[in-house]
């Protein structure tokens, strides 16, 4: 799982939880990919993160290092800032862990990159 | 400069030839002309294009156009075309002309076009080939050239060269698309310069053949690239398919440019822990996943993440929009269609359970996960843009105003793909017209309801009627030969 889809799954599939965000990371295993990197999308995608998420997260997972806590306000033109984003975005991957409802306390397993969101049927009557 | 084209489909999947055309040209913001109306029975149109370049933008897209012609002249028959083509030369007008016979009051076919087009070919630098392209007939090499040699006349004066000549020439004969009743002469003939191939080629290298991970309901290639073209993907755009399966519709619009999210309720196929599909495969390899066809295809950096997830439930911030969702929803056939849920009242499970417990599931409708899906494109998706997914249906049911519908949704395109006697499914397109989202409860009448049931009551009917008929026959057959015995007894 990349921190650009932490930052956008929630938890409100459970009862009771309102907002359910952010979830909190739990990483036993964390490996860097290499990706290539593209400036026009880093760009059109940090209107939609939510940055403050996203710096925690990288923090909890130990890869904050050279993030910056704000958004360069003119970040498009910064491409030292872009391509330090686009390493947090996209080449750190927890492979291992787990995610944790902030509301409920619910775990829910990421194994080999992937996030399990599913609910048990006793979850959902 | 305006010009006219010649665009020449491939002739399968015509009922979406239009859908893509039309998603392309709005996409990149082409006009376009048409010279002649387009006809399902003719696998090309004759148009007119602002400029090359908007011919080659067209062509880098679609994956039902073959090629794409800069037209010199559109006749009845072989003779009329170089009749029309020998006065081109000379029309210095710097326009098309009407030349109108006396005997013929047919204006399509006697058109003729400015001499630039035919002059600025005509460099002595500039080497050429000419090819010959029959439709619904075959003619041998020697015949071929015989045609190319009638072109003797054009004032061609750079060398011949047969690989990758400057100058390609194209010429078209047109015996129609019913291969049982080909006529002996053509029914249209065309001659230009070619200027581009569509995307033919990508349906052989996005081949479900030669492709690491494959399911059972893989899309194939070439639907799957029409989807992306109707999407309307362009690089950087941000892409969902919430029944993501073994992630074919994420390699086709990663191949566009998108960067591509998918999820799905089925553990073991994100896993690709899944049965294998192919014939005599006994496990899945290790290397098999969604990610891994992403790095086949050399598009992996657009890979975003997929995620196991129940779709009737909510998942993704409120706030997040796609630009595109494009998605094949199970139709209960050969996919179930499921959500996690229990029949069974106050159910419970036990903490020592609770580790590796696979959730049980109870049925959701077609009509309940259309509704899901459009409600949630109407709020997730960008202003503007489109949600793409095919529609099962039982062919004599259909009804357009019956389709699934959303005030915020606007249907722009439906095309159908005949599945069988009696069923289809319609790949339907809608692009988001209003932002204020009210959520629309399930209508309990939607035409796809049941459509499995249908499916297969109405497979066991026809089977059952196969059945009697051929019993039938075979009943009167031995009538038949009884009564011949017994007539030669007679005799």
């Amino acid at each position: 799982m990349k921190l650009i889809t932490h930052n956008m799954l929630t938890s409100k599939c459970l009862k009771g939880v309102v907002t359910g965000y952010p979830l909190a990371i739990n990483a036993t295993d964390v490996k860097i990919s290499e990706v290539d990197f593209n400036p026009e999308f880093i760009s059109r995608i940090i209107p939609k993160l939510d940055w403050e998420v996203l710096w925690k997260a990288a923090e909890s997972i130990g890869h904050s290092e050279g993030l910056p806590q704000t958004i360069d306000p003119k970040f498009e033109d910064n491409e030292e800032f872009l391509r330090k984003a686009h390493k947090v975005l996209l080449e750190v991957e927890v492979e291992e862990g787990y995610l944790t409802c902030p509301e409920s306390g619910r775990q829910f397993p990421i194994s080999k990159g992937i996030p399990n969101m599913l609910l048990t049927e006793a979850e959902v009557q | 400069m305006w010009r006219r084209y010649l665009m020449w489909f491939a002739h399968e999947h015509v009922d979406f030839r239009h859908a893509e055309m039309q998603s392309i040209l709005s996409m990149f913001d082409i006009p376009i002309k048409f010279i002649e109306k387009p006809c399902i029975k003719k696998p090309y149109w004759v148009v007119e294009l602002p400029s090359e370049d908007h011919v080659r933008i067209i062509a880098s897209r679609s994956v039902l156009v073959k090629n794409c012609i800069e037209l010199w002249s559109h006749a009845k028959c072989e003779a009329q075309l170089h009749d029309n083509l020998k006065i081109a030369i000379k029309n210095i007008s710097g326009q098309w002309v009407s030349q109108l016979a006396s005997d013929d009051n047919d204006l399509t076919y006697s058109q003729i076009c400015p001499s630039e087009l035919i002059t600025a070919c005509c460099n002595p630098s500039k080497s050429f080939k000419v090819d010959v392209e029959t439709f619904c007939k075959h003619f041998s090499m020697r015949e071929k050239v015989d045609k190319i040699e009638n072109f003797s006349y054009l004032p061609l004066e750079g060398p011949v060269k047969l690989k990758n000549p400057d100058i390609t020439l194209s010429y078209l004969e047109f015996y129609g698309v019913d291969p049982n009743n080909v006529p002996e002469q053509p029914y249209d003939v065309f001659f230009g310069r070619w200027i581009a191939d569509g995307q033919r080629d990508l349906i052989q290298r996005h081949s479900l053949k030669r492709r690491q991970f494959i399911g059972n309901t893989s899309m194939d290639a070439q639907l799957s690239l029409i989807m992306a073209n109707q999407a309307q993907v362009l690089p950087g755009d941000i892409l969902l398919d919430p029944f993501v399966g073994s992630g074919s519709l994420l390699v086709a619009a990663g191949h566009f440019g998108a960067h591509v999210w998918g999820s799905d309720i089925d553990f073991m196929m994100l896993h690709a822990r899944s049965r294998p599909t192919r014939v005599g495969q006994k496990v899945r390899k290790k290397d098999e996943s969604i990610k891994g066809n992403m790095k086949q295809y050399g598009i992996e950096s657009r890979y975003l993440d997929v995620v196991v997830s129940d779709f009737s439930l909510p998942m993704w911030r409120d706030d997040l929009r796609f630009d595109a969702i494009v998605t094949d929803p199970p139709y209960g056939v050969r996919e179930p269609t499921e959500r996690i849920g229990i029949e069974r009242e106050n159910y419970t499970l036990s903490d020592q359970h609770l580790a590796n417990h696979i959730p049980s599931k109870v049925e959701y409708g077609l009509p309940h996960i259309y509704s899901d899906l459009l409600n949630f494109a109407a709020r997730h998706l960008e202003m503007g843009r489109r949600l793409v997914c095919w529609y099962p249906l039982v062919r004599d049911e259909y009804k357009e105003d019956e389709l699934p519908s959303h005030p915020c949704l606007r249907l722009v395109a439906n095309s159908e793909q005949v599945l069988s006697k009696l069923t289809a499914r319609r790949l339907l397109t809608y692009e988001k017209v209003h932002d204020d989202v009210p959520h629309l409860p399930v209508d309990p009448n939607a035409m796809a309801h049941n459509f499995r049931e249908k499916y297969f009551n109405m497979g066991e009917m026809t089977r059952k009627e196969r059945k009697e008929k051929r019993a039938a026959e075979m009943s009167a057959n031995a009538v038949g030969k009884a009564q011949n015995s017994e007539h030669k007894k007679h005799s």
